[in-house]
This record gives structure tokens, sequence and C-alpha cells, in this order.
């Protein structure tokens, strides 16, 4: 029973990082209709960024601004200087091209920084507290939770709350309307994918100190994890991404406990093959309904 | 009927309507358009006279709704130009052409489906009118002129019927005061006696507030009942230039043209 409520928190903590990086994967969907498989890698980036921020200043701090900051910045450049000249009629040249930015981000920074992992502290402790003897949330843990429930309220916030969320909603659901109305569709473009990557960095670098450290690849299980919550909640449900990434991450954290670490990325793939068995068509099903 | 100022270059132009923009003449000159290959019309030349509804007629294929599309500035003419009030708009973005007082109703109902009716409406308003109250105010006034759009405020566009979400898309072009409406088949799919409260609400307001109107239109006898002239369009060219009256009387040209 203890172990179970130890499984169940850490399953939590673990699936609120996989949620709001599954958030970046819906914010984009929402603002751009595109699946952004390169969300990882410019995330990776960012947080490279930050890594040398806080080494230079000692500031854990000041590494997470770099790390919006810098991500907010990789999503303006790949979105002006790439993704607006690759034709938009379907949605399958964006994702080949963002497959194949992937692939160039990641054996770049192999290049310039190598494949050892590089690792980071966290702010606080990692310690769990115990409650009745039985080891549950870490203040780390704890803080993960606050900083992703601040997201969800800041983005429903945003979407649902201010005229600029307006605009991108309206941007995304029907782009020549939105222009016939007087809406700057490609500003509204470029805005989410600085604000979709720069919560996907905020991901990873919450991610980082709880792994080994960070190298190229640090982004690549947690996109394959949230990608699965994308797909589960539907990549247009804020609220699907952040129920979705609770259970991914705990479905995770159970497996490891009671099975062995081997099995949880088999047990998460198995999840994404159930939910495509019953909904087949997947997200692109969405997409169909959507602009039917 | 709002509170929003006009833009400058036309504040001084509406001294008796302190609401509302002077009208704005809508010229397209020499206009060659094409998708790929043959040019859907070529070396078109129209006049859209300030304050008057011009029906725009023509069977399907005649180049309506491309011609529209043109003058909004979504299609790009191979040659030709669009004017508004003598300014030139080939330069001019889509989004700067609605900031000018250009506004098109798409074909099909453009509601956001996603979005509710509210929502709808101060999409509309956004670029005129930033302020949230005054927006607001301009909302309201549309729920007067546009009433049973009021008691759907709630309702997403994907939950409207056909006429109230024609109703909603004909109401957000109106809610930021445009000077120049081009509508592309208001009537499609809707019944007669919805079609006739729309073009009436039509006609009142581009009396009342100078609105000039180029109106897309198969349904000929509704679009000449409120037009002051009418424009055929058949394959790319103009075959009729006059006013209203003489087109509807015209046994010929209705044949030819318009079949029926």
């Amino acid at each position: 029973m203890d172990r179970i409520a130890f499984l169940l928190a850490t399953g939590l903590a673990r699936g609120l990082v996989i949620a709001l990086f599954a958030l970046s994967l819906v914010i984009i969907w929402r603002a751009a209709r595109i699946v952004n498989f390169a969300q990882a890698a410019m995330a990776v980036v960012a947080v490279f960024v930050a890594f040398a921020v806080t080494a230079l200043t000692d500031s854990f701090w000041l590494g997470l601004v770099a790390a919006l900051v810098a991500g907010a910045v990789v999503g303006y450049a790949v979105e002006r200087w790439l993704i607006r000249l690759v034709p938009a009629r379907t949605p399958l040249p964006g994702m080949i091209v963002a497959i194949g930015l992937v692939m160039v981000l990641q054996a770049g920074i192999g290049i310039a920084f190598g494949p050892q992992h590089r690792p980071m502290a966290a702010p606080f402790s990692e310690q769990p507290f115990t409650v009745g003897g039985v080891p549950v949330l870490s203040p780390y843990d704890l803080f993960v939770l606050l900083v992703a429930l601040g997201v969800v309220g800041g983005l429903a916030l945003l979407f649902n709350g201010t005229t600029l969320g307006l605009q991108m909603r309206a941007s995304a659901m029907a782009p020549e309307v939105s222009r016939l109305l007087g809406v700057r569709v490609p500003r509204m473009v470029t805005l989410g994918w600085m604000l979709s990557a720069a919560v996907a960095s905020l991901a990873v670098l919450l991610l980082v100190p709880t792994e080994l450290g960070l190298n190229a690849h640090s982004g690549d299980v947690l996109f394959v994890h949230a990608f699965t919550v994308a797909v589960l909640g539907g990549l247009d449900s804020p609220v699907g991404a952040l129920v979705g990434g609770i259970v991914v991450g705990v479905l995770i954290s159970l497996v490891t406990g009671f099975l062995g670490a081997g099995l949880a990325p088999i047990a998460v793939l198995a999840l994404l093959t159930l939910v495509l068995l019953v909904r087949p068509g997947g997200i692109f099903a969405v997409k169909e309904a959507r602009t039917a | 009927m709002s509170p929003a100022t006009p833009r400058p270059a036309t504040a001084a132009a509406a001294p008796a309507e302190a609401s509302t923009a002077a009208p704005a003449a809508l010229g397209v000159e020499g206009l060659t358009v094409g998708y790929a290959g043959a040019p859907v019309m070529a070396d078109l030349t129209l006049e859209v006279p300030a304050g008057q509804i011009v029906a725009l007629l023509g069977a399907n294929g005649a180049g309506k709704t491309t011609l529209l599309r043109t003058v909004s500035g979504l299609l790009t003419p191979r040659s030709g130009r669009v004017v508004l009030d003598g300014e030139d708009l080939s330069a001019v973005s889509v989004e700067d052409r609605v900031r000018r007082g250009l506004a098109q109703v798409p074909e099909g109902r453009s509601v956001v489906a996603e979005l509710s009716v509210e929502e709808n409406l101060h999409l509309g308003a956004l670029w005129k009118i930033p302020a949230r109250r005054a927006r607001r105010d301009a909302v309201e006034a549309m729920y007067d002129a546009f009433e049973p759009l009021s008691r759907r405020r709630r309702s997403l566009g994907h939950q409207l019927s056909g006429g109230e979400r024609q109703m909603l898309s004909l109401a957000r072009a109106l809610i930021a005061e445009p000077r120049v409406l081009l509508l592309d088949e208001p009537s499609l799919g809707l019944a007669p006696r919805v079609v006739a409260q729309l073009l009436d609400t039509l006609r009142d307001t581009a009396r009342r507030t100078g609105l000039t109107v180029l109106l897309a239109e198969q349904n000929v006898t509704s679009a000449l009942s409120v037009a002051d002239r009418g424009v055929v369009l058949g394959l790319g060219e103009i075959v009729a230039d006059a006013p209203a009256a003489d087109i509807a009387a015209d046994p010929a040209l209705r044949h030819a043209y318009l079949g029926f």
C-alpha cells in the first residue's frame, strides 16, 4: 500500500512534466495546425542556453528565464525562417521538415557539446517528504506541480480571456476568414510557435534535474510520452493534455515500480496503440473533423 | 453606432453622420486573374460608385467569387489593379485593405465554427475598436440590429442555423463600419423569407450609412430588388452593366446569362 502511494505520487510529478510538454504540442496545434516533431530538439537547444546561463551566474532562476526566452527565440526563428517557407496545403511537408530539423539540431548539439550527460542541479531538494512514514512528493515535485498548474492557468486565461488569445484561436481555426476580419494571421502563427517552444523548453528544463543530465537527446523520451498524451487527450484540448499527462506519468511509474523500468516504454506504446485502435484516425481524425 | 473614431482620412468628410465614414468608390481596372493556365477573367474593368449597391450577377463559374477574392486581396491578379477611393491597392495586404474600410463576407457563411456568436462579433470589431468597453457597446448595437443573434450569444458557430450564420457573418462585417462591403452569395441555401430579411437589413444599412456594396448573387430577382445597378458576368467578361430595373426587364439577357 505504501509502495502504491509512493508510486502514485512519483507518477503525478513525472506526469505533470509530460503534461506541460503535451500542452506545448496543443498550443502549436491550435496556433499553426502542425504536429511539431522538432519540439523536443528545439527545447533542448533552449535548455543548453539555460544551462550556460546557470553555469555562468550560478542561478537556477536566471537559467529558467533564459530557457523561456531562448525557447521563444528558437520558436520564432524556426517559424519565420524555415516552416513559413514550406507549402502548407497539407500537413505532411511541415512534419517532414520538422523531422529533418530534429536531425540537424541533434547532430549540431552532438558536434558542439559531445554525447555526455551534463548534470543539472534542482533548485529544491529532491528528497521526498514522508507522510505517516510513506515517502511522497519532494519539494522539487511540489515546485513542478505549481509551475505546471500556473502555466495551465495562464494559458487558459490567455486563450479564453484576452483578445490576443481570441485572435490566435481564430487564426488557427479559420485563417482566411480571420484575415478578412483584419487579424494579422502570420503574426499570430509566429506567436503560437514562440509560446509553444517556450513552454516545451520549460518542461525539458524541469525534467533534466530529475534525470541523468542534459544532452542532445534529453527531450526524446519526453516527446514520445507527450505525443502519446496529445493523442490520448486530443490535440485541441489543454485539459486533455493535463489529465492525459498525469495518466501516462502514473502508468509509467506503476509499471516501473512493479514490472521494471525496461517495460515502461512498452507500456506507453501499448497505451498509444490501444488509443489508436479505439480511435483509428488518431490525431488526424481530429483534424478532419475540424476542417470539415 | 459606436464611439470609435473614424480614420483620420475620412473624419472630416462625414459631418452629418458622425458615426459613419464617408462612402467610398471601388474601381477595378483591367483585371486579369487566373489560377493556372487560362485566365478566369481577362482585362475586366468595373466601377462601383460610392453609396450604391451593385449586384454582380452570373451563373456558376462566371467569375463572381474570383472577382470578389481579387478585390479583397486573397487572390493576386496577373495584371490590372483594384482602386479604393483613388488609391491603388496592389501593394496593400488583405489585413490592411480591411483597415481601409474594405470588408468581405465570403461565400459559405464564414462564421468561425468553434467560436461563440459573441466572440465572432468581437473578432470582427477588434482592429477598429481596441477598447473593450466601446467594443462591447458595438456588439450590443449589432444585437439590436440583428435581433435573433442576441438570443444566441453563447452559442458556438456550428450550432447556428444557416440563416443565423449568414446574419452573424453580415453583422461581423458591419460592426467595423466598412465603407465598401463585398458580399458573396448571401442567399446560398437560405429560405426565401430569410433572404428577404437579410437583404432588407443590408439595404437599410446601406441607405443609412452610405455603405457601398458589391453583391455577388445567383438569386437574381432578390439581388436586383435591393440593387441600384446590375452587372452581369459571363465567363469572366462583363456582358451587361445597367440600372437594376433595366437588367430585370431584359428577357434576352435573363435568358442568356441568368438562366431564367
